[in-house]
């Protein structure tokens, strides 16, 4: 049913657009470095959704996906520089590594081919970089709790894997997101690394020093329902735990709703992030002005769609979202 | 008598097979074959036939290098920090590296120690190193070294007359020089060496050192095509130098080396990669099929191996 709709407005935006483009000739190639876990093969899974359509409809002459045999910087490296013997017009690229890759893609530039790096961005200043806002994930969980709960109170913070990027840029974002809400105070923190059972285990360890009236969890992502586990494990009132889109999250958030209306928020970043950089590239190659640095818009799971998206993540799966045109077109207007 | 000798019908495979592999390449791929196609086919093989010939130089004196990936890795990194702000601070810590490695050499030797525990041991220094130098990725290349591995040489690319040098000096080192006919001599018999008079100690730490200073450069190559460097960025060049020796004709014992060869061998090995992605065969098999590569190219040395036996060695 979803997928249908996403269909059928990227039909709609396909007819209003292959008016003016001047990419039907055009070829774009994505070029990953991995494709071992979940994400990434949902990420491949909505590259050839999207692009199959706009090459059908004669939008685009080709979009293929490359992966890297192993997950190797210089690989990945001889990778775009086959492509750029392949003559693409523009490759995307989920880069191994910010700055090492710097090389290839330079050579790229300057043999005429328009790069854009999302998700794992390169440095290269002549590349489009199509990055996620982590920080903004933080303040947004602070800012939906004060709407839900004015008065404030004491938080728990489950951090993500020590001594990695993301994880300071989430617990920046919640930093800024305490400064601005200042009725609310982590009375305890500790790292879940992204995983359920460990998030589970960490907090079954921290609760029995933290006082009774926790009112909110901010979270990272993949530890809300361990979180939860850990909570009614100990026979506590569960407050409320922000979620990170996982299926499971989102099942035990549905469970509880069903159930006494429980009331939480959700947000990450969808897979299908390679198609937002398939039409930013589509974008660039029709002439229009795009500015080097774009942010991926945050997937936000309310009490409103949370059935719906439920519905459209697969078991163990992320919740997902397939860009459109528009959504490409919004993405850039917003970074102008 | 005939020109055909064994060395040279041992260099005839991998030059084969990395000419028919160009062949496939410029059929695949018609744009490759053009100034530009070449270099951006090739460039990349650079600071992957310096390791090579690095591994090639410890081979040599019967023994294996698993901590080369990681010791280019440190490398690229001191390249994008300090060769790059303070100079000479940079040489000085290259130039220790070096040692280290002729110290290597002696220890390997003296203790009588297996080089596969000492190296691979190494390799974690190395690569705590190199975090230490760059926690996250980073830096930047020395201009002069970028304006090196970005030139652009009347009518052969760059790529192609940096192979040519590499292979010609390091021949010209290995094989011709008067030393290196020792180095090669410790390789294949130890014993006869001493007896002759030579130091095979002092042998061993040349051999180590060379190799070290090899490593360094693809190292600084490395960092000249990529602009920057992070931590894990070579760890590749560990099998893909062991496959490149072993593809141009080096064997693990014995001291039976060929500098030609590992260039070709590392040349062949970067040639491979392109062929399977121009060919669009799924990621999935691609390491399948680089592994097919290597095993047909060694089945057809080991027949020629096998007449070479026949025919009775000079």
């Amino acid at each position: 049913m979803k997928n249908a709709l996403v269909l059928g407005a990227l039909a709609a935006a396909l007819v209003c657009s292959t008016a003016m483009a001047e990419t039907s000739g055009k070829r774009i190639a994505l070029s990953n470095n991995y494709a071992g876990n979940s994400w990434r093969q949902a990420m491949l899974t909505s590259w050839d959704t999207i692009t199959k359509v706009a090459v059908e409809s004669g939008l685009v002459a080709a979009a293929d996906a490359f992966t890297t045999a192993e997950n190797q910087a210089t690989e990945q490296a001889a990778q775009i520089q086959n492509l750029i013997l392949q003559g693409y017009d523009a490759i995307v690229v989920n880069a191994a590594s910010p700055t090492a890759l710097n090389g290839a893609i330079k050579e790229a530039c300057d043999a005429g081919i328009t790069v854009v790096s999302f998700d794992g961005i390169v440095t290269e200043p002549c590349a489009w970089r199509i990055a996620v806002d982590f920080q903004q994930m933080g303040v947004n969980q602070l800012d939906f709790l004060a709407s839900k709960l004015p008065e404030g109170g004491n938080l728990l913070e489950i951090r993500g894997l020590a001594g990695v990027s993301v994880d300071e840029e989430i617990h920046a974002g919640i930093e800024k997101g305490l400064a601005a809400h200042s009725n609310f105070k982590v009375v305890g923190s500790v790292n879940g690394d992204w995983a359920q059972d460990v998030a589970q285990k960490a907090v079954a360890g921290i609760l029995p020093s933290l006082p009774d009236d926790i009112v909110g969890v901010v979270t990272q992502g993949g530890d809300g329902y361990g979180a939860a586990q850990a909570f009614a494990a100990a026979g506590r009132e569960i407050p409320t735990i922000i979620m990170g889109n996982r299926e499971d999250e989102l099942k035990w958030w549905q469970e509880q709703k069903d159930a006494n209306g429980y009331e939480t928020y959700s947000v990450s970043i969808a897979p299908g992030v390679s198609t937002l950089a398939f039409w930013v590239a589509q974008q660039i190659l029709d002439g229009v002005d795009v500015p080097k640095d774009l942010v991926v818009p945050l997937v936000e799971v309310t009490q409103d769609n949370l059935e719906d998206q439920l519905a459209a993540t697969g078991a163990g799966s992320v919740t997902n979202v397939e860009y459109t045109l528009e959504d490409a077109q919004a993405t850039i207007a917003a970074a102008k | 008598m005939n020109w055909l000798t064994a060395d040279r019908l041992r260099l005839l495979v991998p030059a084969l097979s990395l000419a028919v592999l160009l062949g496939a390449v410029f059929y695949l791929q018609p744009r490759s074959m053009s100034y530009v196609g070449l270099n951006l086919l090739l460039n990349l093989a650079v600071p992957i036939t310096l390791a090579t010939i690095a591994q090639m130089l410890i081979m040599m004196v019967n023994d294996l290098d698993l901590s080369m990936g990681t010791f280019v890795s440190f490398v690229a990194c001191v390249t994008a920090t300090y060769l790059q702000t303070d100079p000479w601070l940079g040489v000085l810590i290259l130039a220790v590296c070096i040692a280290a490695y002729a110290g290597m050499g002696v220890v390997i030797h003296l203790r009588n120690l297996p080089s596969i525990v000492v190296t691979l041991g190494m390799s974690f220094v190395w690569g705590g190193l190199a975090v230490l130098m760059l926690p996250t990725p980073g830096g930047t290349a020395p201009d002069w070294i970028r304006w090196l591995m970005t030139s652009k040489p009347p009518i052969v690319p760059m790529a192609i007359v940096a192979s040519v040098l590499i292979a010609a000096i390091t021949h010209w080192l290995v094989i011709r020089s008067a030393f290196g006919v020792v180095l090669r001599g410790v390789g294949g018999n130890e014993r006869s060496v001493q007896r002759a008079g030579w130091s095979v100690i002092r042998a061993k730490a040349l051999a180590y050192a060379l190799a070290g200073l090899f490593a360094v450069l693809a190292g600084i190559a490395l960092v000249g095509l990529t602009t920057s460097a992070d931590a894990n960025i070579a760890l590749r060049y560990t099998l893909l130098s062991i496959a490149g020796v072993i593809l141009g004709g080096g064997e693990f014992v014995g001291g039976r080396v060929s500098p030609i060869g590992a260039v070709i061998g590392a040349l062949t090995l970067t040639l491979a990669a392109s062929f399977l992605s121009f060919l669009r065969i799924s990621p999935d098999w691609q390491i399948g099929a680089q592994g097919a590569i290597l095993i047909v190219v060694l089945a057809l040395r080991l027949l020629l191996n096998r007449r070479e036996a026949r025919e009775g060695r000079q």
